[in-house]
C-alpha cells in the first residue's frame, strides 16, 4: 500500500469512527468551519496576543474577552504519542495500528490528534509534522497530520 | 500533628466480585454498605449522612431509598478513581461542621456487565473522542511515552510493579490474579496502546465497597478499633491531557505535600502505602511525585526496590488494582486495605506494626490527585 493509499484509507475510517456526535459549542465553530476549509485556525487574544486551544469564550491565559481567529501555520513538532494495537475502540480497528499524537504547534498551543503515519515504529517526540484535513461530506472534519518532509 | 477529629469504625466490601451477572451495581454497593455497618457494629438507622459517587444520576438519592436510609446529609463528588479518597475528607469536614455525626460512604459498580461510567459527550471531548484515544489506557500511554523521552524509563522497569503486585495478592485469598510471573512474562503480553501491554493494566471487576466515617467521640464506644483521618490533600490540575503543560508530573505532587502538611507528619512516618494503580506505569509515576524518589527516576526506582512481602516499601499490600480486583474507581479499595492493615487483620500479608498509612487516589488520567494519611488509634 502506498503513502496514499494508507492515507486514503484512513481518512475512510477515521470518517466511519467519527460518528462521535460533537457538542457543537459555538465558541469552536471557527475552528471546525475553518477544518472543513482546510485551514487551521487558532483562537487569539486581542489583548496578550496569545493563542489558545481548545477554544474558550474568552482567553485562558489573561480572562480578556476579545479574540481574534487566525490561521495558524499548520506546522509542529510531536510532543507524545501513543500507538494503539488492540481494537478497544471497535470504530477504529480496522487502522490498528494507529499513532494517536500530542502536537506543539509552532504558535505554541498544544493539541491532540491522529498521525497518519503506518510505519508506526518510525515515530518519536520531536518529529516534525504537518497538519491535513478530512474531508468528508456529512462527517466530521477535523485536523490530522503527518510526517514533514525530510523527518522521517 | 493534627488533633483528630474523625475516624473510620467499619469497612466492608461486597461477599461477591469479579464478574458477577446476578448482582446488580446497587446490590453490590448495598452488600459492601451492609458489611461495613455490621464491621462497625452500627445500624442503618445511625447513618446520618452519604456520600457515593454511584448509583444512578442522583446518586446518593438513588443509594439511600434502595439501601433504606434517610440521611439528612448527602454528597456525591465525583472525581473518577480517586473518588472515595476525597469522600473522606468530606465526610470529615461535614461532621466536623456539626451537619451529620455518621457517615457512610459507598461504592459500587458491575463494568463486567457492560455497564460502566456512562460517557455523556462533553466539550473537552470535541478535541479527543474523535481519535479513538481509547481512554483512559491511550492516554496513560500518550503521558508514559514522554516519561520514556525525557528520563530514558525502560518497560522493564515498571514491568516489576505487576510482578510485586502478585507476589502480595498470593497473600489474600480473595485477590483476583495469584499467579506467579515474572518481568518477561509481562514484556511477553501482547502490546494494548503501546508503551503499555496487557499485563501493564488493572484488572475489570464487578464490585461494591463502604467505610464508614464518625467522629472520634463516637468512634470511641464502636466495635473496631478506630483509625484516624489526619488530613487529606487534594489537586484537580486539568480534564483533557493536551491542556497538561508537562504530562510526565502529576497533582500528586501537590496533593501528598497538602496532606503531610495537613497530618503533620512526613513520607518517614508512613509504614503502608496504598497507591492507585491502574497501569504499572501510571503507579511508577505516583512513586515519583508523591516523593518516594525524585522526578524521572521512577524506573531505576523501582528496579532496585523491593515493594513486595517483606520488602523496603509495603506498596498495595491486597494486590492492588493490578492484581486483587478494579472496578472502574479503585479508590475505595485503596482506603479498605489501609483501614485492614492499620487494625492488623491482614493475616498473612500484614505489615508488622504498621501504624500509619498513606492512601494516594487517582482519577481520570491525572486528573484528579487525593491524597489521606491513616493513622491507628492506640490500644
Amino acid at each position: 500500500m502506498t503513502a496514499k493509499e494508507f492515507q486514503s484509507l484512513y481518512k475512510s475510517q477515521l470518517g466511519a469512527a467519527a460518528s462521535y456526535k460533537r457538542t457543537r459549542a459555538p465558541e469552536a465553530e471557527p475552528f471546525w468551519t475553518g477544518c472543513e476549509a482546510g485551514e487551521l485556525k487558532l483562537p487569539w487574544c486581542l489583548a496578550c496576543h496569545n493563542p489558545h486551544f481548545y477554544p474558550r469564550s474568552f482567553c485562558p491565559h489573561c480572562g480578556h474577552h476579545e479574540l481574534e481567529w487566525k490561521n495558524a501555520t499548520g506546522q509542529g513538532k510531536i510532543y507524545s504519542f501513543a500507538v494503539v494495537e488492540a481494537p478497544i475502540e471497535k470504530a477504529f480497528a480496522e487502522l490498528l495500528p494507529y499513532v494517536v499524537v500530542i502536537v506543539e504547534l509552532e504558535e505554541g498551543v498544544r493539541i491532540l490528534s491522529h498521525l497518519m503515519e503506518s510505519d508506526v515504529d518510525k515515530v518519536y517526540c520531536g518529529q516534525s509534522v504537518r497538519v491535513q484535513f478530512t474531508h468528508m461530506p456529512g462527517e466530521i472534519s477535523t485536523a490530522v497530520f503527518i510526517v514533514a518532509d525530510g523527518s522521517s | 500533628m493534627n488533633p483528630t477529629t474523625a475516624c473510620i469504625v467499619g469497612v466492608g466490601e461486597s461477599d461477591d466480585f469479579g464478574s458477577t451477572p446476578n448482582h446488580s451495581a446497587l446490590a453490590l454497593q448495598s452488600q459492601a454498605s451492609w458489611n461495613a455497618l455490621r464491621d462497625a457494629g452500627l445500624e442503618r438507622s445511625d447513618i446520618d449522612g452519604l456520600i457515593t459517587q454511584t448509583g444512578g444520576r442522583m446518586a446518593a438519592i438513588n443509594f439511600a431509598e434502595y439501601f433504606g436510609i434517610m440521611p439528612n446529609f448527602v454528597e456525591s463528588t465525583f472525581v473518577g478513581g480517586a473518588s472515595n479518597v476525597a469522600h473522606i475528607d468530606i465526610a470529615a469536614a461535614a461532621i466536623n461542621a456539626g451537619i451529620c455525626n455518621t457517615v457512610l460512604v459507598s461504592y459500587g459498580t458491575t463494568p463486567r456487565q457492560g455497564e460502566y461510567v456512562t460517557m455523556v459527550p462533553e466539550y473537552a471531548d470535541d478535541f479527543e473522542r474523535p481519535f479513538g484515544v481509547c481512554f483512559p489506557v491511550g492516554l496513560y500511554a500518550l503521558c508514559l511515552q514522554r516519561h520514556i523521552y525525557q528520563y530514558g524509563t525502560k518497560p522493564e522497569q515498571y514491568a516489576k510493579l505487576v510482578v510485586e503486585s502478585r507476589r502480595w495478592a498470593a497473600l489474600n485469598s480473595r485477590a483476583t490474579r495469584k499467579d506467579s510471573i515474572t518481568v518477561a512474562d509481562v514484556l511477553a503480553s501482547p502490546s494494548i496502546v503501546s508503551p503499555l501491554r496487557r499485563l501493564d493494566a488493572c484488572l475489570v471487576s464487578d464490585a461494591g465497597g463502604a467505610f464508614v466515617v464518625t467522629s472520634l467521640e463516637r468512634a470511641r464506644d464502636l466495635k473496631q478499633k478506630p483509625v484516624a483521618f489526619l488530613g487529606a490533600g487534594h489537586a484537580y490540575s486539568h480534564r483533557s491531557i493536551a491542556q497538561k503543560d508537562d504530562i510526565t508530573v502529576t497533582g500528586a505532587v501537590e496533593s501528598s505535600n497538602r496532606a503531610f502538611n495537613r497530618a503533620g507528619i512526613g513520607l518517614d512516618d508512613i509504614d503502608v502505602f496504598q497507591i492507585y494503580d491502574a497501569f504499572s506505569g501510571q503507579l511508577m509515576v505516583m512513586l515519583e511525585d508523591i516523593g518516594l524518589c525524585a522526578k524521572g527516576d521512577g524506573g531505576p526506582f523501582v528496579e532496585s526496590t523491593d515493594f513486595g512481602p517483606g520488602g523496603q516499601i509495603a506498596l498495595n499490600t491486597s494486590g492492588g488494582g493490578l492484581s486483587y480486583l478494579h472496578p472502574g474507581m479503585f479508590g475505595m479499595f485503596l482506603v479498605i486495605e489501609a483501614v485492614r492493615q492499620l487494625r492488623g487483620e491482614c493475616g498473612q500479608r500484614q505489615v508488622p506494626d504498621a501504624e500509619t498509612a498513606l492512601v494516594h487516589g487517582n482519577g481520570g488520567v491525572y486528573f484528579s490527585e487525593v491524597t489521606a494519611i491513616l493513622r491507628a488509634i492506640g490500644g
